[in-house]
């Protein structure tokens, strides 16, 4: 793969805090044009690597590019074609809607270029993340969903090439988050922006991303599609029979083979068959599972 | 003029707005009003020839400069608070663009709260006597005075930490205003006194607009019998030079350490405290 066709390679990423290595040797690329999921648990680094990534913290070592450019060296043309969406919760609270997205977007004029007008029209923008009846309404009136929303819109003003969200989704109802979903797929299919997400909700990561990278302990243990994850951790199938009224259950790799050997064997006496493939989910609990037990044993030897 | 200017002017002008419409608008009236109410009190009290009220009027409008230094350092400890730094760092040049816009914000604050205080306070109280010249030094004085005290204020702000911080902040600088001759002539203070006062830019601010606004017969009661404009536009320029070759380093070394943990870190300090 060249170049030019990966938004973000991190190779060798190492944060240091005193004596405690946060990040430790954090490799993965994001392709252009790709949604990929920083996956992991709470205080797994996620938050420090894409602030890395934003150029908001300088990293003790390893290799990062972004957009072609080291984000810790990155001058203002770098920044105009990035998107952040930032959490800030109540910052310009008195500013109207419109009035705020058409000022974020004023910065945006001297990078417009004929492939990539800049900034996006805001009355396009509001339309697309579903605050156009709100152009004239202050900040601080939106509800929390439609405060995100426009955090989002504020992300996208500038017509970025790459948007990084953190935690985007944190404290969202089910509705609230599938609406979030199906605005960052819209936004992002129209301009095939690059995005980066992080969170620590396997299935938001299944739904929203082409591919995951786990994140645990400060490196990445695991990357890939939904799919090739599933199959990558080896979890095991678990199938479920009667047999002349008795319930079977086994968990095994080759859930196939398993059934084909099953009828061959017993032919009708098999009933109420049932296969269910290993899911990420399993495989995804059973690694935070194996990682925290871990965890326990290293305190329990310090001790 | 750059885009970042441009964007800057822009944010002033919307929050201008803000700050001067609806509720908002009351808070803003209340201190030069309460100023002007205070000076109106006192008009009578006679000093060298003129009275205390018309001694004040002009030393208020100093004070008043001087407090934008303290609306600089709030506004700026309230940015970083609740995120609006932070997202002027995540916009190209966006860091000066917000500058901008608290530099027309605060600037025009203070030129409000001027003309609030001195066209009532001159038809009620008196006293003044201001020419062409007069007008000419209050122009330079303010000017000065704006350069002086804004870029220390936002230093200030980007020191303490949030918006406690900030008003912490305003302890220190009406114990200054104190001992600067606003409130009456400096020559009645200890001489060890007067020395700190002459150190700030509150005491210039005040001597300079009482130079500009009042009659010659007036400098009596001031150190040295002396309107001293050249000690004044060195004093205020001294203040304005240093502010501004400093205060980039210290605006950058703050904007630098912005980020969305921090917004976070703040936002969870601050609910511990509601909470």
């Amino acid at each position: 793969m060249s170049e030019a066709d990966l938004a973000i390679q991190v190779d060798g990423l190492r944060m240091r805090y005193g004596t405690v290595d946060v990040l430790d040797g954090v490799r993965f690329d994001v392709r252009t044009g790709e949604v990929l999921a920083l996956l992991g648990p709470n205080g797994a680094g996620k938050t420090t690597t894409i602030e890395i990534l934003e150029g908001f913290r300088m990293r003790s070592s390893g290799t990062v590019s972004v957009l072609g450019v080291d984000p810790a060296h990155a001058d203002e043309r770098w920044r105009a074609r990035v998107g952040i969406v930032v959490q800030s919760w109540r910052d310009h609270a008195k500013w109207r809607v419109g009035e705020l997205l058409a000022y974020q977007g004023s910065y945006y004029a001297p990078y417009s270029s004929h492939a990539i007008p800049r900034p996006w029209p805001v009355a396009d923008l509001l339309d697309a993340v579903g605050l156009a009846d709100r152009a004239d309404v202050p900040v601080g009136r939106l509800s929390g969903g439609q405060r995100r929303r426009l955090d989002v819109a504020i992300g996208l003003v500038g017509r970025p090439e790459l948007l990084l969200l953190d935690e985007p989704t944190t404290g969202f109802d089910p509705q609230a988050r599938h609406e979030f979903h199906e605005l960052i797929r819209a936004a992002t299919t129209r301009f095939n922006t690059t995005v980066l997400l992080t969170t620590h909700d396997l299935s938001e990561a299944e739904q929203l991303a082409d591919r995951v990278a786990i994140l645990a302990r400060g490196s990445i243990i695991a990357a890939g599609t939904p799919g090739e994850l599933a199959s990558q951790f080896a979890g095991l199938d678990e199938v479920r029979w009667t047999e002349n009224g008795t319930s079977f259950r086994r968990d095994v790799a080759d859930s196939t083979g398993l059934v084909r050997e099953l009828f061959g064997r017993k032919g009708e006496a098999i009933r109420d068959l049932e296969v269910h493939r290993a899911s990420l989910e399993t495989t995804y609990l059973a690694l935070m599972h194996e990682v925290e037990a871990e965890q326990r044993a290293e305190r329990t030897a310090a001790a | 003029m750059s885009v970042a200017t441009r964007a800057g002017i822009r944010a002033g002008l919307i929050e201008l707005r803000q700050s001067f419409t609806g509720t908002a608008l009351l808070a803003q009236l209340f201190w030069p009003l309460a100023t002007l109410v205070a000076i109106y009190f006192l008009r009578d009290n006679p000093i060298a020839g003129v009275g205390l009220g018309s001694l004040i009027l002009p030393s208020s409008a100093g004070m008043f400069v001087a407090l934008g230094m303290l609306l600089t350092a709030q506004h700026l400890a309230a940015d970083r608070e609740d995120g609006t730094l932070l997202r002027a760092k995540a916009t190209p040049t966006g860091v000066r663009g917000y500058l901008t816009g608290k530099l027309v914000l605060i600037s025009v604050t203070v030129l409000a709260y001027l003309v609030i205080l001195l066209v009532p306070g001159a038809l009620v109280v008196g006293g003044l006597s201001a020419d062409a010249t007069g007008w000419l030094t209050f122009a330079w004085v303010l000017i000065l005075g704006l350069l002086a005290t804004q870029p220390l204020g936002a230093m200030l702000g980007s020191l303490v930490r949030g918006s406690r911080g900030a008003g912490v902040l305003s302890l220190p600088v009406m114990g200054l205003i104190a001992i600067s001759g606003v409130f009456y002539p400096i020559t009645a203070l200890a001489g060890w006194l007067q020395a700190i006062a002459q150190v700030f830019p509150v005491y210039w601010l005040g001597l300079g607009m009482r130079s500009a606004l009042l009659p010659d017969d007036a400098v009596a009661v001031e150190i040295g019998e002396s309107w001293r404009h050249v000690e004044t536009a060195a004093a205020l320029g001294a203040w304005a030079l240093a502010g501004l070759i400093v205060a980039p380093f210290v605006l950058r070394r703050m904007a630098r350490r912005e980020s969305g943990s921090r917004v976070e870190e703040r936002r969870a300090q601050l609910l511990q405290r509601v909470g």
